[in-house]
């Protein structure tokens, strides 16, 4: 008996000191990263994922979410403040000229290279896109995390009704198909506009026309990459002179504004995501423009999800197929207290594992190894689509003070498309105009 | 629980105290001198009636100083220079670029006739409006309190509750102001949008901002209506004179300091208005609606120009301090007549 209680003793104590001597799990020692991102259907994608994080290394992990309106404001605010809250972010991809100068964000090029992380496994436009500061150059600043561009879903089941397609072919000479050319979009959506459908008028396209913070800059520049528009000379940087307000440009704006007075469902005057997912949800638009982020949400939804949803790239013109870079890269905070734990997480973030699983869950990666893998194409319905898009993609500029430059074409845009103000000519001569004040102000020769 | 006889005299003298304070304030004042402490009473006794008066409004001169004077001071400094509040790198002294900037900038001076139609047309249709309904309101009816409290709700409601609903209102598929037009007139409902179209959204928001605050308009007129003697009426019907003659001669005179005022008031709230047209339209289509309390955010919160939004926040407060001091002094010759 006295044999037993000293071995129990024994055994007791040196567990307890085995206890106090090993290493404590990151979570009993209170361990947390916060990731601050957007508040949309990725986001609660990326809370799934990263409970495998947690369980991998007990460090917990908290989320801030912020609506779009308010996403670029409230970031962009707490940076600059050098605030503690955020140790990752998933930042927008026009930040990085401002977060790389100010030093927001991190270096990762040291890090990238410690931990074998090579940018060349990475799809070449989410890179350049979300990554690099300045623009084509080896100085990384963030790790691609959600890829994404501007799309197109459309009404698959009214394109398939037998009396729609005979009545257009008759129109059109053609079939009804999903439009590949700028002209046929246009020809499509004056086509269903008015018609009764399902009881109900519809209309032939939903296309983005906010007017507060980047809705109509990131709908029209799909339109008008296709007919010719440059941010600046190819050969002089910052020359935007004839680039910016091409006869193609100008082309470009009127054929957005002629799709927006002929097809929009009324009311959409300042429009951005939501709206179009709303009117494509109730079934007041045959063709919808909006990110590919949610695409899975939609090929999901209950009334116009499944075989009644269809999907298709940028329409192109007559300069080419362009389509508007979205999504963002996730950067370690410069200002975080918990630096080596957001490394552990962008460590963890890029392995091909995970990020299989981030696509999986309804995240789009960036890391070829999912992209290019011989299944994806056939993996979502909009796979296809989504990987010939991310092989066109052009993005708005990222200067530090992309915000301004964001605003001008904000307002000259919307003046001109919505609003009725003077000619597409006139509209970009002013934004040429207020362009070369902004990039004045900066500092910038031209 | 059971009370200390200390406490309980001290209840008592308090209890004393205030029932003789009514009649003999004398004494109240006595007993209070008995009870200051001596060494804050030897230090208050030394003090003049000059100090003492200092004692009392240095607490308010200071938080006025710390929350107006000091921030017009240090917005006045900055709008001399290039400050932008998101980059984190010094400002440069610029003199007069960023005043120049804005004065010369077209957009900026359309943005004012945006709202001085804005302010002009949301004023006249207030005061026609609500001096009509002060008018009828002033007469005794039945059910009279129950249509005042009616009239006056718009006027108690927050600016954001009364911007989200009219948008709801507006809408052109399921709003019913579309509808209840459609109805009257044989217009397709979703034929046309309030907030949307670039000619009837600047008269929208004089809609809303006219549904909203003709109450506080009606409620000055009819306090001046309420203000004017019922024998100068009685001597105006002894002369015989008609109701319009009384109207002219008798009540839009008494009245006219009162409405002045309220157009006083109404003015520097509409040309400082921002939150309802903000819900309602954002400044557009376009810049349709873009007042310049508008295009202040957007310099300064949007665009983060700190210095630049600086100078136009003075440039707005100097017209408004302006034409308010012209109009005061108006105001006080017409009270004077």
């Amino acid at each position: 008996m006295m044999t037993w209680h000293k071995t129990s003793l024994t055994a007791a104590l040196a567990l307890s000191i085995a206890g106090l001597l090993a290493p404590e799990p990151a979570a009993a020692q209170g361990k947390s990263l916060t990731l601050c991102w957007a508040a949309w259907d990725p986001a609660n994608a990326l809370v799934e994922l990263s409970k495998d994080f947690t369980k991998q290394t007990s460090i917990d992990m908290k989320f801030e979410f912020v609506p779009w309106t308010s996403y670029a404001d409230h970031f962009i605010n707490l940076l600059n403040s050098h605030s503690k809250e955020c140790d990752l972010i998933i930042g927008d991809s026009q930040w990085i000229g401002g977060a790389a100068e100010n030093h927001w964000y991190v270096k990762l090029n040291d890090f990238f290279d410690k931990e074998h992380i090579s940018m060349g496994d990475f799809v070449p436009a989410t890179v350049l896109g979300y990554s690099e500061w300045p623009k084509n150059s080896p100085n990384y600043w963030a790790l691609p995390a959600m890829a994404d561009a501007v799309g197109w879903t459309y009404r698959k089941d009214w394109f398939a009704k037998p009396e729609l397609r005979a009545e257009f072919k008759k129109q059109y000479n053609r079939e009804l198909e999903a439009p590949k050319t700028w002209d046929e979009l246009i020809q499509v959506a004056k086509f269903f506009t008015g018609k009764e459908i399902d009881g109900k008028k519809v209309y032939g396209a939903y296309i983005f026309t906010e007017r507060g913070s980047e809705g109509i800059t990131m709908g029209v520049t799909n339109a008008m990459y296709g007919y010719g528009f440059q941010y600046d000379d190819p050969k002089k940087a910052y020359s935007m002179a004839g680039f910016v307000n091409s006869p193609g440009a100008v082309k470009g704006l009127e054929v957005y504004k002629e799709l927006y007075k002929c097809c929009q469902p009324p009311g959409l005057t300042n429009a951005y995501m939501q709206e179009g997912l709303d009117a494509f949800k109730s079934g007041q638009a045959a063709m919808q423009m909006n990110w590919f982020a949610f695409f899975p949400g939609l090929y999901k939804d209950p009334n116009v999800g499944g075989d009644k949803i269809g999907f298709f790239v940028n329409p192109a013109g007559p300069a080419g197929k362009f389509s508007q870079l979205g999504g963002q890269g996730i950067s370690v905070v410069a200002f975080s207290d918990h630096q080596d734990d957001a490394l552990k997480y962008v460590k963890w973030y890029a392995q091909p594992a995970v990020q299989q699983k981030w696509w999986e869950l309804g995240g789009y990666s960036a890391l070829k190894a999912v992209v290019d893998a011989p299944g994806f194409p056939k993996s979502a319905p909009f796979a296809p689509q989504f990987l010939e898009t991310m092989g066109i993609v052009k993005d708005f500029w990222a200067e530090p003070l992309y915000v301004d430059l964001l605003l001008d074409m904000q307002k000259r845009v919307h003046d001109y498309v919505v609003a009725d103000k003077g000619t597409a000519k006139e509209a970009l001569d002013l934004l040429v105009k207020d362009w070369v004040k902004v990039f004045k102000q900066e500092g910038k020769e031209m | 629980m059971t009370t200390s006889p200390a406490r309980s005299a001290g209840e008592d003298t308090d209890r004393e105290m205030f029932m003789t304070a009514s009649n003999q304030p004398e004494i109240l004042v006595e007993r209070v001198v008995a009870r200051t402490p001596r060494r804050t009473a030897a230090r208050l006794r030394g003090l003049s009636d000059r100090s003492i008066v200092w004692f009392f409004i240095t607490p308010t001169i200071v938080l006025l100083l710390a929350i107006n004077v000091f921030p017009l001071i240090w917005a006045i400094r900055l709008s001399f220079t290039n400050f932008m509040s998101n980059l984190p790198r010094p400002s440069r002294f610029i003199g007069l670029d960023n005043y120049s900037d804005i004065l010369t900038d077209e957009d900026v001076w359309e943005h004012l006739q945006v709202t001085a139609q804005f302010v002009v047309s949301t004023i006249a249709l207030q005061v026609l409006i609500g001096l009509g309904l002060a008018l009828l309101i002033n007469r005794q009816f039945r059910g009279h309190s129950f249509w005042t409290t009616i009239i006056l709700l718009p006027m108690m409601l927050s600016p954001a509750v009364v911007g989200n609903f009219w948008t709801l209102l507006f809408q052109p598929q399921i709003g019913p102001f579309n509808y209840l037009v459609g109805f009257f007139t044989g217009l397709a409902p979703s034929s046309f949008s309030m907030i949307g179209d670039v000619a009837l959204a600047p008269w929208t928001i004089v809609l809303v901002d006219t549904w909203m605050w003709t109450p506080y308009v009606m409620l000055i007129c009819l306090a001046g209506l309420r203000s004017i003697p019922d024998y100068i009426y009685e001597a105006a019907e002894v002369d015989r004179a008609s109701p319009l003659r009384q109207f002219w001669s008798i009540t839009l005179p008494m009245v006219l300091p009162f409405l002045m005022l309220a157009v006083l008031f109404r003015a520097i709230e509409a040309f400082k208005m921002f939150d309802l047209v903000n819900l309602l339209t954002s400044g557009g289509p376009g810049s349709t609606t873009e007042l310049v309390s508008i295009t202040l955010k957007r310099a300064a919160f949007e665009k983060w120009r700190t210095g630049y939004s600086s100078a136009f926040a003075i440039i707005l407060f100097v017209t408004v301090f302006g034409a308010a001091n012209i109009y005061v002094k108006a105001l006080n010759k017409v009270k004077q007549r």
